[in-house]
């Protein structure tokens, strides 16, 4: 496995190899997802990459049945809708990401609070390919 | 504290506003012009030759009307150049930031008198493009890549606030019917149809097409219903966002000293706070917005005010779920209550908390880059008795506004006081 830099455009590297990434401060131990260089607790520059188990449970979320453009060029629409919520990760931190595999049909039946694993799911062809986290229950 | 260092009291002398809707014939300066010519006839002593800045906010003319560097333009416009012109960006913010940066400047003791403008010119675009154009106000590489829309991020804080305190969706069509009622007596709105009205028509439409008449009881069933209210991101419904707008909104801030000379009717800009926050990741939870809480906590600490002692606010209700969590951000309901008070009326013109008498986003219109003046502007018109039929009773002499950037990355509120 490579070694990944804080740069932002690494947590999309890392996300091709099938690892969710983040940074961990040094000095006061606090944890980040995407990486980052200073941290936002005690503003320490000495941090470092770290690997996240990718497990986590569900913070908040929407179905959404008006989408953004390009989530209407791969396909959603007000009739096959798309989850996405805020995960907490089992080490603590918050990320967004799109929630697969839920009944999206009844969204008042999703739970908060339900356990998530990571996965990825990539979107346009060739050139324009795009790679994104996904969560889907465990 | 930075909050108490302004060194010149600050006034607003003049408002105006544009009518806030869908105008294919008008662009960002033919608005703009008209809602400085309403601000004329605001002020009975107006001198144009006395402006000496211009601020300007407004979120993105560059992807709306491909027209950047719009400030100098519309300084022009109005016949005001060579003065200083210049715009400020925060997203749905950017003139509420406007406002308080041109009130800092009076503040320092360079100008006595700012005309500050807000501008947007939204329907050029289609929807999805408009939709497009505004995620660049949240953070594209890592939130709008999961998919999220602005109608999402609200969608799931509205989640977590029913989750956190078994709150109903019912809450949130009580907004609606409430901010649509205040917006259909506003001459200035984007929608004069309350709810009401809107379902009536439904039903009456459906009678001339000879289909099967929607047993609607009242406005919470329609709203309830899909058929009447169609989702755009769970649980937000399409009566729960605020349109697409065009609009403009401008005020004439003036040093304290100088109010007088001006206009009868001023009023006084006795509290300000800003603040800033990342990501909806980032907060510690997401049924509240860190931002709005310390810009009051600054707003109220320098007016050496309490939530209690304001008798009317405009609140950034771009959702519904939005107005509910400022009613708790600001202080006027405990943390979770605010949905309750929503439901009992507490926030309706005659409750004891008048919020968003003009219609807010909601029913008056959304053109982004205008409406943090727009705020100011119906805030200045409650607190001089001018609000006609909105008009909350009671004698109001302190009025807060509270305007949002983003999912709640920039918050700006603003007080005022009416003297005498």
């Amino acid at each position: 496995m490579e070694n990944y830099s804080m740069n932002s455009n690494d947590f999309f590297k890392a996300l091709e190899d099938g690892a969710l990434i983040g940074s961990r401060c040094l000095d006061c131990g606090t944890m980040a997802v995407p990486q980052r260089q200073i941290c936002s607790k005690c503003l320490s520059s000495k941090s470092k990459i770290v690997h996240y188990s990718g497990n986590g449970s569900l913070s908040a979320f929407t179905v959404i049945s008006v989408p953004s453009m390009w989530m209407s060029e791969v396909g959603y629409n007000g009739k096959n809708p798309y989850c996405v919520g805020v995960v907490a990760l089992d080490e603590g931190p918050k990320i967004s990401a799109q929630i697969l595999d839920m009944d999206i049909s009844m969204p008042e039946n999703i739970q908060i609070g339900t356990k998530l694993t990571m996965t990825t799911v990539s979107h346009g062809e060739d050139g324009n390919r795009k790679i994104h986290l996904a969560f889907k229950p465990v | 504290m930075s909050e108490l260092k302004w060194k010149k009291g600050v006034a607003v002398a003049g408002v105006g506003l544009s009518k806030f809707g869908a105008f294919k014939e008008k662009n960002s300066r033919d608005l703009f012009v008209e809602a400085y010519q309403d601000m004329i006839n605001s002020m009975q002593r107006y001198n144009p030759e006395k402006v000496e800045a211009f601020y300007l906010g407004n979120f993105s003319s560059d992807q709306f009307e491909k027209q950047a560097h719009l400030a100098p333009i519309l300084a022009s416009w109005i016949g005001l150049s060579p003065i200083t012109a210049l715009r400020i960006e925060d997203a749905c913010a950017s003139s509420g930031v406007a406002l308080r940066q041109a009130a800092l400047a009076i503040a320092s003791g360079q100008y006595d008198v700012v005309l500050v403008g807000g501008v947007e010119k939204m329907t050029s675009l289609e929807i999805a493009a408009v939709t497009e154009a505004l995620a660049t106000a949240a953070d594209t590489q890592f939130e709008v890549s999961a998919g999220f829309t602005f109608p999402g991020f609200y969608a799931a804080m509205a989640t977590a606030y029913m989750h956190e305190f078994q709150a109903s969706r019912e809450a949130f069509y009580h907004v609606s019917i409430k901010n649509r009622n205040n917006g259909a007596l506003n001459e200035y709105a984007q929608f004069g149809q309350t709810i009401f009205d809107i379902m009536e028509s439904k039903k009456r439409r459906a009678v001339q097409k000879g289909l099967p008449v929607p047993e609607w009881k009242d406005e919470i069933e329609f709203l309830s219903d899909p058929k009447g209210n169609p989702m755009v991101a769970w649980p937000m419904t399409l009566f729960d966002c605020s349109p697409v707008s065009d609009g403009a909104a401008v005020a004439l801030l003036v040093s304290e000293e100088i109010a007088s000379s001006l206009t009868d009717t001023p009023i006084y800009m006795i509290g300000s706070g800003q603040a800033s926050d990342g990501a909806l990741p980032e907060r510690e939870n997401l049924y509240s917005i860190p931002a709005a809480v310390e810009a009051s906590r600054q707003a109220y600490q320098m007016a050496n005010l309490t939530p209690d002692d304001i008798d009317v606010a405009e609140v950034h209700d771009c959702f519904t779920i939005a107005e509910i969590i400022a009613t708790e951000d600001l202080g006027f309901f405990e943390r979770g209550e605010g949905w309750k008070a929503a439901i009992e009326g507490k926030t309706s013109r005659d409750g004891s908390r008048p919020v968003n008498t003009s219609g807010g986003l909601k029913s008056k219109g959304h053109p982004v880059g205008a409406t943090g003046v727009g705020q100011i502007v119906e805030i200045w018109k409650q607190l001089n008795g001018l609000a006609e039929e909105r008009q909350v009773q009671g004698d109001p002499k302190i009025g807060l506004t509270h305007n949002v950037g983003g999912s709640g990355q920039t918050c700006v509120v603003n007080i005022f006081e009416r003297r005498g």
